[in-house]
C-alpha cells in the first residue's frame, strides 16, 4: 500500500521550512486540533495585500507540521486573497501524498489557523472601522 | 483480585473462527489484521450476529403491551436478556439492570438522576485522575446543576489508585466516589472492593466504570458490594449502542427518572405525570430490544468460554508484550508498576515520534491500534504526554499479534530514524 510517510513527509517534519514566530506580525493565530491535541500558530507579514513572510511553530504529528512547512513556502508572495483562495484540494496537491481520510484534519491545520488569523484581523479591523454589519 | 488462576489455556483457533472480521480475506494489499484496538470496541463472534438476525427474522416487534403473539416472544426475550445480564454481573435481582446505549449514558443517568435527588451546595464528589471523560463530564454537569464540588484521587509513582491519599479524602464525606475498574489506557485494575468498603464507611456511593473490566474479568456487583456499575455491551463482543447500567434496587426504587417518555409512566395528565416502577422507569421510549438480546448472547458467549481463563489469557499476552517491548530501546511504555494489577491493555510512545504518526505506520502493517488521550485528559496530563499508542488484547488476540506489533513498531522507529 500507499505511505504516506514518504522522504519529502519525513524531511520537512525533521526540519520545518519557516519555523518559528514573527515579531511584530500583522497577522496571528493558533489552534488546536482536539482530536489529538496538536496545536499549531501562524504568523504573517503582509505588505500591500502581498505575504512577504511567514513563520509558523507549534507541536503535531509528521504530517501536520510537513504540511505546514509545505504551505508557508507556498503562500510567500501570494496576495491575501490568494492565501485565502487555498482550498484543501490545493493543499493536498502540493503535498503530494496519499493522505488518509482521518488524517485530513492534521493535513488541514496550518491552512485552516492561517485563515482564522486573516479572518481574526479582518473582523477587528471592521469592527473598527464601523464597516462590519 | 488480580490473583492468577488455575484455568486451561484458551482453545484460540476455534475461538478466532467464532470471529468473522478475523477470518475473511484482508483488503488487497494489505496482511492479515492484527486487531488491537478491543478497548474501544471489541469483535463480534457469529453467536451475536446470529442472536441480533435471528430476532430480527422471527421476533421483531415492539415490546410491552402489545396484545398479540409476536410482541409476547420480543418481550420474553428482551427481560430473559435482563436475567442473562444479571447474572453475568451477579446481580441480585434482575429489576436491578437497565438497559442503556453504553457506560457513557448509564453514567449519566446516575448522575443526574440520583445527583438531582441527592446532591446539594458544597457536597463533595470524588473521582480519580485517571477516570475516563465519560466518568468525568457526567459530574461536572451535575455539580455546575447542583453546586457540588469535585476532588480526585491520584494515582501513585507506580500508575495505581493512591489508596492513602483516598484515605485523606474520605475525612471530608464525600457523597459519591467515581472510579474506574480498570483503567482505559495504562490498564491499571483497582480494587473495587476496599474501596467500596471504605466509601461506605463515610456513607458515600460507589459509581464504577466497569466498560473495562466487564469484558474481561469475572463481576460480582454483590461481592464488589458497589452501589452503581456501568457497562458497554459493545467491548464485550455485544452489539454497538447495548449497555448496562447496574444499581442497588433500593437506590433505584428512591431515583427519579432521567429521560421522560413512553413505557416509563404510570398516569399521565397534560401537566403532570407519575411514573413507573424500576426498571421500567430509566428506560423511555422504545428500547434497542435486539442489542440487548445481542448483548445477552455475547454474555452467555463470554461465560462458556469463562471470565477467569479470559483474564488468564489477556494477562500472559500483555506480559509477553511488555517483555517484548523492554527490548526496544527508544520506546516508553505507560501500565502499572505491578504486573499483577495489569489488564490487557497498555500505552507506549517513541521518542520523537507523534503517536498518530505511530499508529498511522502501524495501520501500513495492518496492525490495528488507537492513538489519541483515549478520553483520558488528567490522565495525560499526569504522565506528561498529550497523548500515546495504546495497544489492547481480548480473547482472540495470539502472541503471534504481539509479534507484529513489536515488528511494526520497530519499523516505525527505522521510518523516523529513531536509534
Amino acid at each position: 500500500m500507499d505511505s504516506m510517510y514518504r522522504e519529502i513527509i519525513l524531511e520537512h517534519h525533521k526540519s520545518p521550512h519557516n519555523f518559528g514566530t514573527l515579531d511584530p506580525a500583522d497577522y496571528t493565530a493558533e489552534d488546536t486540533n482536539p482530536l489529538c491535541g496538536d496545536q499549531i500558530r501562524v504568523d504573517l507579514r503582509v505588505e500591500n495585500n502581498i505575504v512577504t513572510d511567514v513563520a509558523f511553530t507549534g507541536r503535531g504529528c509528521a504530517v501536520s507540521i510537513a504540511s505546514a512547512s509545505m504551505l508557508t513556502d507556498m503562500v510567500k508572495g501570494m496576495t491575501l486573497d490568494e492565501v485565502r483562495a487555498i482550498t484543501k484540494d490545493d493543499l493536498l496537491e502540493e503535498i503530494g501524498i496519499p493522505v488518509s481520510p482521518a488524517r485530513i484534519k492534521c493535513a488541514t491545520l496550518g491552512l485552516n489557523v492561517m485563515n482564522l488569523g486573516i479572518a481574526l484581523k479582518e473582523a477587528h479591523t471592521h469592527e473598527h472601522d464601523g464597516s462590519g454589519s | 483480585m488480580a490473583m492468577q488462576l488455575a484455568t486451561t489455556p484458551l482453545d484460540l483457533d476455534r475461538i478466532r473462527a467464532d470471529f468473522p472480521i478475523l477470518t475473511g480475506p484482508s483488503p488487497e494489499g494489505r496482511k492479515p489484521l492484527v486487531f488491537l484496538d478491543s478497548a474501544s470496541s471489541s469483535q463480534k463472534p457469529q453467536a451475536v450476529i446470529d442472536a441480533i438476525d435471528s430476532f430480527y427474522r422471527e421476533s421483531n416487534s415492539n415490546i410491552h403491551r402489545g396484545v398479540y403473539h409476536l410482541s409476547e416472544v420480543a418481550t420474553g426475550l428482551y427481560e430473559s436478556a435482563r436475567e442473562t445480564l444479571a447474572n453475568f454481573i451477579g446481580a441480585a435481582d434482575s429489576r436491578e439492570v437497565i438497559f442503556v446505549r453504553n457506560t457513557t449514558e448509564a453514567i449519566n443517568l446516575i448522575a443526574h438522576a440520583w445527583g438531582r435527588a441527592n446532591l446539594k451546595k458544597g457536597d463533595l464528589i470524588l473521582v480519580t485522575e485517571m477516570e475516563h471523560h465519560s466518568n468525568l463530564v457526567p459530574w461536572h454537569l451535575i455539580a455546575e446543576l447542583t453546586g457540588a464540588r469535585i476532588e480526585a484521587v491520584r494515582l501513585t509513582d507506580g500508575l495505581e489508585f493512591d489508596m492513602q491519599h483516598y484515605y485523606s479524602l474520605l475525612a471530608q464525606q464525600p457523597k459519591v466516589v467515581a472510579v474506574a475498574h480498570v483503567q482505559n489506557s495504562i490498564g491499571t485494575i483497582n480494587d473495587i472492593k476496599k474501596i467500596a468498603e471504605h466509601a461506605h464507611t463515610v456513607g458515600a456511593i460507589v459509581v464504577v466504570d466497569a466498560a473495562q473490566s466487564a469484558p474481561h474479568l469475572p463481576i460480582n456487583v454483590q461481592d464488589l458490594d458497589v452501589d452503581f456499575l456501568a457497562l458497554s455491551g459493545h467491548k464485550m463482543v455485544g452489539p454497538l449502542g447495548s449497555g448496562v447500567l447496574y444499581g442497588k434496587l433500593p437506590l433505584l426504587q428512591a431515583m427519579p427518572p432521567y429521560m421522560g417518555g413512553g413505557g416509563m409512566i404510570r398516569k399521565v395528565k397534560v401537566d403532570q405525570s407519575t411514573y413507573a416502577d424500576v426498571p421500567a422507569r430509566f428506560e423511555a421510549g422504545t428500547p434497542a430490544v435486539a442489542d440487548a438480546v445481542g448483548l445477552a448472547a455475547a454474555a452467555q458467549y463470554l461465560s462458556e468460554i469463562g471470565l477467569d481463563a479470559i483474564h488468564a489469557h489477556e494477562l500472559e499476552l500483555v506480559h509477553y508484550a511488555m517483555d517484548r517491548f523492554a527490548e526496544i530501546k527508544g520506546v516508553k511504555v505507560f501500565a502499572p508498576a505491578n504486573r499483577e494489577n495489569q489488564s490487557g491493555v497498555f500505552s507506549f510512545e517513541i521518542d520523537g515520534v507523534h503517536p498518530h504518526d505511530v499508529a498511522a505506520l502501524l495501520d501500513e502493517e495492518n496492525v490495528a491500534v488507537r492513538a489519541g488521550h483515549h478520553c483520558n485528559q488528567p490522565l495525560m496530563d499526569r504522565l506528561g504526554v498529550v497523548a500515546t499508542t495504546r495497544a489492547s488484547f481480548y480473547l482472540y488476540n495470539t502472541r503471534d499479534d504481539v509479534d507484529r506489533l513489536v515488528d511494526a513498531v520497530i519499523r516505525a522507529k527505522s521510518v523516523f530514524g529513531v536509534e
